[in-house]
């Protein structure tokens, strides 16, 4: 990687984290989703980001690979500003990214064996039995053996997450983005995808950013959790240091609680209420 | 005032539009010089099938029946001025300069032009687009140039299989139905058709073949978002590529003109 001049010599502190944000910015219109996000991930380093639905996770890992620009802030690669880096520069470093998008994203007009194939065939020299090795033991790690003659529209919710988490990892890449990577899945299957983060963490030494909703998971693979909500950073530690947080949103997020307040809106008597009206004003 | 100013604003953002599709064109042909690598080039093969081949009966037809109207509207008038046997002349000019490119290029902008915003808006609203992007490829080389590609090179095939089936249809209704003398109608019409005519009708439809796609890949790239965002992609790339066909049309019309009065000064009219 680049060692740029403004970059300090390994000894004269802590180490260059693997990505590094500073103060990210991001608004659509007058929608501000992200309102100063800060967060450092190390190398080797497994991060989940939990928050409420529409906070701003997946935009956040979108920018992080550059398929957003931030109105404002950086995000560092290795110490190498990538925030503001055009396509064609950018290749080099998602090259070494893997990305499970929350809908998959897989290209529905090929089969799931092309789908996995394709970084391959376009990044690598690899002869055709050898990727077809590769896609095979891939596919195998999500529990997808013999599915690779599959269109993805014959794929069911979660076996379409799996084969995009097999595409994802298909060139090994030492920073994998997982957008709710257990969403979708029985819980034995997502237990299995959880030991499959973990083990490419722990064995392959991937760094790994995981956005879920999902607390198991989040509790299981993560070295340390961070809340987003309101566009900020509200809560960041380990799994242990979330589970006590006295913070009181942070508590309700992972107990799954919701507050007086949200669940007016559902009241029964008030739904009758609002309904007996109507008919009287009809009338 | 107010409305001035949103008149300005209008106009500059549909300039940066422009300056956009001319940034995204220019990309396409940078990697059709650059080579876009193998995957593309199959890609290409594919599209050159789908665009192309499958195209290939609806342009005939529309080809032949538009061939055989013009028979039936120019012939009482060739008549009128005892002039039936020239009637293959006008027929086949109009066929191979205008009829045939632009009716071709009007039935692919409808069969493949819609089909090609939705294929790749759809894409653009899956993300799949954005995969390509993360995984490093660029959606410009692996999705847009092999349809620009494959659109440009099946043009003048499918322009020649719509001339060849209209100037049938002319000859048909010409000769078999209305009696005119078969002789005569070639001998005319080859006369009126030469080289640079043909030519003209075939360096035209490499034009529209080019302005199809790439406003069709252009429109799907930048689809808004949802069903109904590829619903206006698709309508916005149809009406952009019909305008852009016509007025394309227009100043190549004139400007081939121009170019063959500086050839031959002294060509004649078809009826020389
Ligand atoms: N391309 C875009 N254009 C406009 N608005 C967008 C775009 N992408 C995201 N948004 C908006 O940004 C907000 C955050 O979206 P995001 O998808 O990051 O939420 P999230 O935290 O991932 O939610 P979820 O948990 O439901 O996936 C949403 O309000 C969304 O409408
Ligand atoms: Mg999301």
């Amino acid at each position: 990687m680049s060692n740029g001049p403004q970059q300090l010599p390994a000894s004269a502190g802590p180490p260059e984290p693997h990505i590094r944000m500073v103060n990210l910015h991001k608004r659509f219109g007058s929608l501000v989703v992200l309102d100063g996000v800060s967060l450092n991930v190390a190398e080797r380093e497994s991060m989940v980001v939990i928050g409420p639905s529409g906070t701003g996770k997946s935009v956040l890992l979108k920018l992080i690979v550059g398929l957003l620009q931030p109105d404002s802030g950086e995000v560092y690669f290795h110490g190498q500003r990538i925030d503001h880096l055009p396509d064609r520069e950018l290749e080099p470093v998602r090259i070494r990214f893997g990305v499970l998008f929350q809908m998959g994203a897989l290209f529905d007009s090929m089969t799931v064996g092309e789908n996995i194939a394709f970084p391959l065939r376009e990044h690598t020299k690899y002869k055709p039995s050898e990727i077809r090795d590769i896609v095979a033991q891939k596919l195998r790690m999500v529990g997808l053996e013999n599915t690779e003659q599959k269109m993805p529209a014959e794929l069911s919710g979660g076996m379409k997450k799996r084969v995009a988490l097999a595409r994802a990892i298909a060139m090994d890449p030492e920073v994998v983005l997982y957008d709710e990577p257990t969403t979708g899945l029985d819980p034995i299957r997502a237990d299995v995808i959880n030991e499959l983060i973990l083990k490419l963490n722990e064995e392959l030494h991937v760094t790994s950013i995981v956005v879920t909703h999902d607390m198991t998971s989040a509790f299981k693979v993560g070295d340390r959790l961070v809340m987003l909500s309101g566009g900020k950073v509200i809560a960041e530690g380990t799994p242990e240091q979330i589970r006590c947080c006295a913070h009181e949103e942070v508590k309700r997020f992972v107990e799954g609680k919701a507050t007086p307040e949200e669940l007016q809106a559902i009241r029964l008597h008030q739904v009758r209420e609002i309904a007996g009206e109507a008919m009287f004003s009809d009338l | 005032m107010k409305s001035i100013a949103r008149l300005g604003a209008k106009g500059l953002y549909w300039l940066e539009s422009l300056g956009d599709y001319g940034r995204f064109v220019l990309s396409i042909v940078g990697w059709i010089v650059r080579g876009p690598g193998k995957l593309a080039r199959q890609q290409t093969l594919l599209q050159m099938f789908e665009i192309g081949v499958l195209s290939i009966p609806v342009v005939m037809i529309t080809g032949a029946f538009i061939g055989a109207v013009l028979a039936i509207e120019a012939h009482p008038q060739f008549r009128a001025i005892g002039m039936e046997s020239r009637i293959g002349s006008v027929i086949n000019v109009s066929v191979v300069k205008q009829i045939g490119p632009v009716l071709t290029a009007i039935m692919l902008a409808g069969r493949v032009g819609g089909a090609l915003t939705a294929e790749l808006g759809t894409m653009r609203v899956t993300e799949q687009i954005d995969a390509l992007r993360a995984m490093a490829s660029d959606p410009i080389r692996i999705l847009a140039m092999p349809r620009f590609a494959a659109c440009i090179l099946m043009m003048p095939a499918l322009t020649a299989a719509s001339d060849a089936l209209g100037m049938f249809g002319g000859w048909f209704m010409s000769v078999q139905m209305l009696g005119v003398d078969s002789h005569a109608y070639w001998e005319y019409s080859r006369a009126a058709l030469d080289v640079f005519t043909i030519n003209n009708g075939f360096l035209k439809s490499l034009f529209f073949g080019a302005a199809i796609a790439s406003i069709a890949c252009y429109k799907g790239f930048n689809c808004g978002p949802g069903a109904k965002g590829v619903g206006k992609a698709c309508t916005e790339a149809f009406v952009s590529s019909f305008v852009a066909i016509l007025v394309m049309n227009f100043f190549l019309a004139m400007l081939l003109n121009a170019i063959y009065q500086i050839i031959w000064p002294n060509a004649g009219s078809i009826f020389g």
